[in-house]
């Protein structure tokens, strides 16, 4: 029996989760992780059947649940099935040439902070302001990601990050280390590993991933510049379709070039999708 | 045996999906537009509520407030204190403490009398003495409780009132960034300073202490919170590493203290004996009999982390419960810590307010119901979102107390931590550095310059009326409950002997506001004022269960709770339209169990412990 690596990404996303709770509590509770997975799952379940008629990604949509339930604080449940409902129909709905455009659990949670932000709040505790979980989360975080050759999206925008914290403090009169102090939590732990590397809404090839990932920083500092507080979220929100449009369009205009293109031949990168 | 779908079965299939495509997408806007029709629903019923007048107001909801401060002669304004110049960048959020109410008759004239605090250097705290005509005097000055921050000592953060060498006379204890100091009660003529005598520490950072007799032996002990460590001086900081390090896991507070009552006007100081070990960031503490063993447990409220339950194992030592009691699972910042039996089921449930912070920070508030028997250990189960009394702002000072008489209690939350002098938020800045590595949270120098900007500011306290079905309403605006200062303490006291519950709100760096309370003359009350005999004098800790009209409801005798206040010694009750009660048990501290038959309703009984 082979293992699926496809299931690297929620196996490990899920033991982040089972070792923040057990240690410091991350969760507002069991039945919230339970309402926006099993909300994710049986989404994708039923519109990947129906509109599509094949078999549902139920890895896909259990990270995104499970992203919607660590990355949104909610007093109250609904945020969390609403998240994950939102977050699998945006794959179906929001698309553009059989192509989802945004990553489903970043549109879920930018949808819930800007529609319903009396009622959520983006994660918001340490893990213990401990140094040791943040090296752990992030080495092993970054061993997964470069087997998965996404690790270059994930170091681009963290190199872009702190520059453009430099820039910041700068602007803004703050120390470097104030503006850099984000990058130090949990939160962007799981955004920089898990959300901007995500194969199907980040462009194909290596140095237009990196750009992307540039520019996600460069809107963030933007958004930080107007003191928005979901930053990262919103720009990657703002950034992604943008990037995967403008990929689309140039694909379609190169294989338009082509005298002989019969059959279109994606990149070796969609291929391996 | 299965057969793929050829080309022809594909094309049949299309107009269908693309009629589902569409219906999915009317169903994706709907659910997008689904948060927004909550608000919407949710504001509206609020807003209809907010034009009543006073009379409608009494008609639909039993009560109105009326803010009465100047007509009572109450003109004081909170002083916060100046601390380290080092810390000016971010002075509001670290000098954010210190408004405080307690209410006494501390001169025996039946009459109850508010003692509240300042906290600037050279600011005075006054003592209203009620002039049984609708107005107070200061007479802080003259009984010598005045002139009592000063940089050599501290400066006040609260105060409790209870009659530690059991004379009659209900005595001062003021907690401060500083020294702690205790004043004996002469006779209701003068307080005087016996802090040598009683042997309290040099100083410390306290912010909340509670009067209990946690071994029963007849002496009021004392519990002091801490916020800071004992050894920081706020006001000379050899560095900037003070800040908590981190905004939900800190163990870098100042250490409790648990000072016992020798019986001969000495203290001594028993904390860590007794197991009162953590080094959390501690703002509130209030007791009860929460296992029903006959002793009191203790319930601390800690803001950057987790609250503790401790239980008391005999009045020797205390044994923390508070994640095997469900109440400690998930760090919040607790700020607040008020008992009271919300249900009328004869339990005590726990209020605890923490943040809320509209997409920023959602702590929202715990209601702690218990789920234990007797006999058991303590667990708990939050009740506070399906009650309706989760989101409350940036709460701190809370109180159970029937308002409107109608025999279930009622909830009003201070809220607001810091209105700056616009109304741009500091919660950008704060959440850059809430979120970070503790070396970088635990400097105050990492933390960006506040600049007169607000950290949930400019916001309205909430009165929630309990239903008595198991939901409270927010009915703030309809009984003119209308300010927006930064809410801290808050206490309740039949101000006028009028059967009515007053509330008494003190604001950070605002002024102490006075809520009249109109109740329909259509709810009855009943009130009870006790004398301990073998119990400690106060009677602090004893339980009076009442039983009218098929319903039981507890409440006892604090000795401080809620945030930096305490209520009236004595206890009231709402009967609603009941005309009669079937009878009062007692509990005393002394476990010495009295029962009363009908006792008269409308009245405040005196009620002596039996010798």
């Amino acid at each position: 029996m082979r293992y699926d690596r496809r299931l690297t990404a929620p196996l490990l996303i899920t033991f982040i989760l089972i070792a923040a709770h057990w240690s410091y509590g991350v969760l507002r509770g069991y039945e919230a992780i339970a309402l926006a997975v099993l909300s994710a799952i049986a989404t994708e379940f039923s519109l990947r059947r129906i509109l599509t008629g094949q078999r549902p990604q139920l890895a896909s949509a259990y990270i995104s649940g499970i992203s919607v339930a660590i990355l949104v604080r909610s007093p109250v449940l609904w945020p969390y099935a609403l998240g994950g409902v939102l977050s699998i129909m945006s794959k179906y709905v929001l698309q553009m040439k059989g192509r989802h455009l945004w990553n489903p659990s970043n549109f879920g949670i930018c949808a819930l902070l800007f529609l319903a932000p009396f009622a959520v709040a983006p994660l918001s505790v340490q893990w213990g302001n401990d140094l040791w979980p943040m090296l752990v989360i992030w080495v092993v975080g970054l061993i997964t990601i470069w087997r998965a050759k996404r690790a270059h999206i994930t170091l681009a925008y963290v190199v872009s990050f702190f520059l453009f914290a430099f820039v910041r403090s700068l602007i803004t009169d703050s120390s470097y280390v104030t503006e850099v102090a984000p990058i130090t939590g949990p939160m962007y732990q799981l955004f920089a590993l898990f959300m901007i590397t995500d194969p199907k809404t980040t462009v194909s090839s290596t140095w237009g991933a990196v750009t992307v990932a540039c520019l996600v920083a460069f809107v963030e500092m933007l958004l930080r510049l107007a003191e928005v507080i979901y930053a990262p979220f919103y720009a990657l929100f703002l950034v992604g379709p943008v990037a995967l449009l403008i990929e689309m369009w140039w694909i379609t205009r190169v294989k338009a070039r082509q005298p002989d293109a019969g059959q279109p031949t994606p990149s070796p990168r969609i291929r391996a999708r | 045996m299965h057969s793929r779908p050829n080309a022809t079965a594909e094309g049949a299939a299309a107009p269908p999906r693309r009629l589902l495509r569409v219906l999915a997408a009317l169903v994706f806007l709907t659910l997008l537009a689904m948060p927004l029709a909550v608000r919407h629903f949710s504001s509206a019923s609020q807003a209809a509520d907010a034009g009543l007048s006073v009379a409608a107001a009494i008609e639909r909801h039993g009560f109105a407030l009326r803010e009465v401060s100047a007509a009572a002669g109450i003109r004081f304004s909170h002083e916060p204190p100046v601390l380290d110049p080092k810390l000016e960048p971010i002075m509001p959020a670290v000098a954010a403490y210190g408004a405080a109410v307690s209410v006494m008759d501390f001169d025996r004239d039946g009459w109850q009398d508010l003692y509240v605090t300042n906290s600037a250097v050279g600011g005075h705290n006054a003592l209203y003495r009620n002039r049984r005509d609708g107005t107070f005097e200061d007479v802080a000055a003259r009984l010598g409780v005045a002139n009592v921050n000063q940089r050599a000592t501290g400066v006040s953060m609260g105060a409790v009132w209870g009659d530690y060498d059991n004379d009659g006379y209900e005595d001062l204890f003021l907690y401060r960034w500083g020294r702690p100091e205790l004043f004996h009660n002469d006779g209701g003529r003068g307080l005087t300073r016996v802090t040598e005598r009683a042997h309290l520490p040099a100083w410390i950072n306290a912010n909340t202490a509670v009067w209990f007799d946690y071994d029963r032996d007849g002496w009021l002990d004392v519990f002091v919170g801490c916020f800071y460590p004992a050894d920081l001086d706020l006001w000379n900081l050899a560095h900037t590493r003070m800040m908590p390090e981190s905004f939900e896991y800190a163990q870098n507070g100042g250490r409790n203290y648990l000072f016992r009552n020798r019986g001969d006007g000495t203290f001594e100081e028993v904390g860590e004996a007794a197991g009162l070990t953590s080094r959390r960031w501690t703002l509130a503490a209030a007791t009860a009999d929460v296992d029903r063993d006959g002793d009191p447990d203790l319930f601390v409220a800690n803001d950057f982390g987790v609250n503790e339950l401790y239980l008391n194992e005999g009045g020797r030592r205390f044994r923390e419960i508070g994640r095997a009691a469900n109440v400690a699972r998930t760090p919040k910042s607790g700020m607040n810590a008020s008992f009271g039996d919300v249900f009328n089921g004869g339990e005590w449930a726990l209020y605890v307010s923490n943040i809320s912070e509209p997409g920023v920070l959602i702590h929202g508030n715990d209601l702690w119901v218990p789920t234990h028997r007797p006999g058991e250990d303590p667990s708990y189960r939050n009740l506070a979102g399906a009650t309706g009394v989760e989101l409350a702002g940036f709460a701190f000072g809370a109180q159970f107390g029937d308002l409107n008489n109608d025999g279930w209690l009622d909830l009003f939350v201070t809220n607001g931590f810091f209105s700056g002098e616009t109304r741009e938020s500091y919660w950008y800045d704060y959440s850059m550095v809430a979120g970070s590595h503790r070396n970088i949270i635990a400097d105050a120098r990492n933390w960006p310059a506040m600049r007169g900007r607000s950290l949930s500011g400019h916001q309205e306290d909430r009165v929630w009326l309990n239903d008595g079905a198991g939901r409270f309403h927010d009915v703030t605006r309809a009984v003119r409950v209308v300010n927006a200062y930064d809410g801290r303490a808050v206490a309740f006291a039949d101000l006028w002997n009028r059967g009515a519950l007053d509330a008494v709100v003190a604001h950070q760096r605002g002024p102490l506001l006075i809520y009249e309370n109109t109740v329909t003359p259509q709810h009855g009350w009943i009130a009870f004022a006790l004398k301990g005999t073998r119990s400690n004098r106060s009677a602090i800790g004893a339980e009076i269960r009442l039983y009218w009209a098929g319903m039981e409801q507890v409440q006892q005798i604090e000795g401080g709770n809620g945030f930096a206040a305490q209520n009236q010694r004595r206890v009231h009750f709402g009967l609603g339209p009941a005309s009669r009660v079937d009878s009062v048990v007692i509990r005393w501290p002394s476990d010495i169990v009295q029962t009363i038959p009908t006792p008269r309703i409308n009245t405040l009984h005196d009620i002596t412990e039996p010798e």
